[in-house]
């Protein structure tokens, strides 16, 4: 019986859902080739902005934004995955052990503390330190608030591996080091690998932490996107926007093939 | 086993971000330096500050101080009604995904999700760029006759309401989905069965049933609405000045006052770790059931 699964108006809902998620976005997309330098008049179809970023006057700004912001990115992310696959690894493998759900709760902490209070806790800590803020300061924020984004896909995929396999290995001699290399990280790639593209884009997400750390001088492709919005919304911002927002798809899309394609195969 | 596999995660989150939290709360004792920074001296002068008004000149007797208090209850305030609206657009759009077929719910979820991923920054312009008194959706309503006269919809409370929304919808639809896909529907075919309607079967067993999912989902837009900076900072105007600004503000260059910042993140964390408590207590006794 079809009929109690379906309640009137529910359809509608869902497509005005799908309306105001999306709407924003694309029409941000369609006036990024706008030709005209009025970001409200329609001057007909052109790329002049994408030039723009990259070869405009605020070209090396935007440019050295998306460098920290891409190698902060790819070192935050990296380890986060290693520390957080070690973590997923003791807590799913080691069996019950002293302070397992305190380390859980740890583990969530940056879930749990907001965004605003992180960052006015993390430039404390440095401040006082003595660090100065810049490239290190960020990188250090970002590889800890990535750690539970990268958690979570490989904990999850962790147990749903039998430990068989890792028993089967080291019945057969497997040291255990090969039997991790060998035999359980190909079967916890597909996890390995969501948890390090969320780490990603998480890190290159992050403007309110970044902003409080990066001392002065120091930009990343948000904070610098800030500033521009600041004095008004100019017609180059909508094409990195519209870049941003492609890469941002594009790594959403291969984590979800990469999850789908896991899911089928053991 | 566990202990050098843990090690690197102690490390860090005890280092940057337990013992930092740690910090700020000491922090928030201390004496202001004028040029942004501390003297390491004991002092409750920043909770003073936000809950004791002792007049201009501090001679006056003392009073509350409604300003600050203001400032939370009016952040409260929006990020109760964004939690509502992402409730009333959330619960349908998750209900419908979870009823389409295996197949194609997959694809639904990663439409809601999408966007989540993109940039939060970027979402937010795009909505202002949007919504703004001569922007596209404006010149869209003004063409079609429904308004003569733009709508001024940035710098406001509405504004501020819709991008906390927008922000953070898909944590509303994924618990509450969660939740619907479990239920098992031979409950409302029995009730249906013995002539209930279907808003009847919704209220009296759908909802206490998925109770947990609306629960969850709730929490998750509200804790993120409550410390929310850009959709108040980049849609909002003074008048709709919030937690996250306010906090912001004590950090920015040298007019800054750090304990007061400390001592509103500590009051705005206590807040969120009171939202949390309430959610594991409700948890807690649907499990016990």
């Amino acid at each position: 019986m079809k009929g109690v699964r379906h309640y009137p108006g529910f359809l509608s809902i869902t497509l005005l859902c799908l309306v105001v998620l999306y709407g924003p976005l694309l029409v941000v997309t369609a006036y990024s080739f706008n030709g005209s330098t009025s970001i409200t008049q329609w001057g007909g179809f052109s790329l002049r902005w994408y030039i723009d970023v990259f070869t405009g006057p605020e070209a090396p700004r935007f440019r050295s934004a998306a460098w920290n912001s891409l190698t902060i990115a790819i070192m935050a992310a990296i380890s986060a995955t290693m520390i957080a696959t070690a973590a997923a690894l003791a807590m799913m493998r080691a069996g019950r052990f002293r302070g397992k759900s305190l380390t859980f709760a740890l583990i969530n902490l940056p879930l749990m503390v907001p965004e605003i209070v992180t960052a006015v806790a993390t430039l404390i800590f440095f401040s006082m330190i003595g660090l100065t803020t810049g490239y290190l300061t960020i990188l250090l924020a970002h590889i800890t608030f990535c750690i539970p984004f990268a958690y979570l896909p490989i904990a999850a995929r962790l147990q749903g591996i039998d430990d068989s396999y890792e028993q089967a290995a080291r019945d057969l001699y497997a040291s255990r080091t090969q039997s991790f290399f060998l035999i359980l990280l190909p079967l916890m790639a597909p996890g390995v690998i969501s948890g390090f593209l969320l780490a990603f884009i998480i890190s290159l997400d992050d403007f309110i932490i970044t902003n409080f750390v990066k001392g002065a001088g120091m930009e990343t492709l948000p904070t610098a996107i800030f500033g521009s919005v600041k004095l008004g919304i100019k017609p180059n911002i909508m094409a990195i926007s519209t870049l941003m927002l492609g890469v941002s798809v594009l790594f959403v899309t291969l984590s979800y093939l990469i999850n789908r394609k896991g899911r089928q195969s053991p | 086993m566990a202990f050098p596999l843990l090690l690197p995660t102690w490390a860090m989150i005890g280092i940057f971000l337990l013992l930092p939290v740690i910090l700020m709360a000491i922090y928030s004792f201390l004496t202001k330096e004028f040029r942004g920074g501390v003297v390491w001296e004991f002092s409750l002068a920043a909770y003073d500050q936000f809950f004791v008004n002792r007049g201009l000149f501090g001679d006056e007797p003392a009073t509350l101080e409604w300003t600050y208090i203001g400032i939370f209850w009016r952040s409260i305030w929006q990020a109760i009604v964004a939690t509502t609206i992402c409730l009333l657009i959330g619960f349908p759009t998750a209900w419908f995904i979870a009823t389409r077929a295996p197949t194609t719910r997959g694809v639904w979820l990663f439409l809601i999700t999408i966007p989540y991923w993109v940039n939060l920054l970027i979402r937010t312009v795009s909505l202002k760029f949007l919504i703004r008194d001569n922007g596209p959706l404006n010149e869209f309503l003004m063409g079609l006759g429904v308004i003569d006269s733009p709508l001024p919809l940035v710098n406001t409370n509405l504004a501020v309401q819709l991008g906390l929304f927008y922000s953070y919808l898909p944590f509303m639809v994924l618990p509450i989905y969660a939740a619907v896909e479990r239920y098992d529907f031979a409950y409302s075919e029995a009730a249906a069965d013995l002539y209930a309607s279907r808003w009847v079967i919704m209220r009296e067993i759908i909802m206490p049933i998925v109770k947990p999912g609306i629960i969850a989902g709730c929490i998750l837009v509200f804790v993120p609405s409550l410390g929310a900076f850009l959709a108040p900072d980049l849609l909002g105007g003074a008048k709709t000045f919030m937690i996250g600004s306010l906090i912001e503000e004590q950090f920015r260059g040298s007019l800054g006052n750090w304990p007061f910042g400390a001592a509103v993140s500590m009051i705005l964390m206590s807040l969120v770790l009171m939202a949390l408590l309430f959610y594991a207590r409700s948890m807690a006794r649907e499990g016990t059931r």
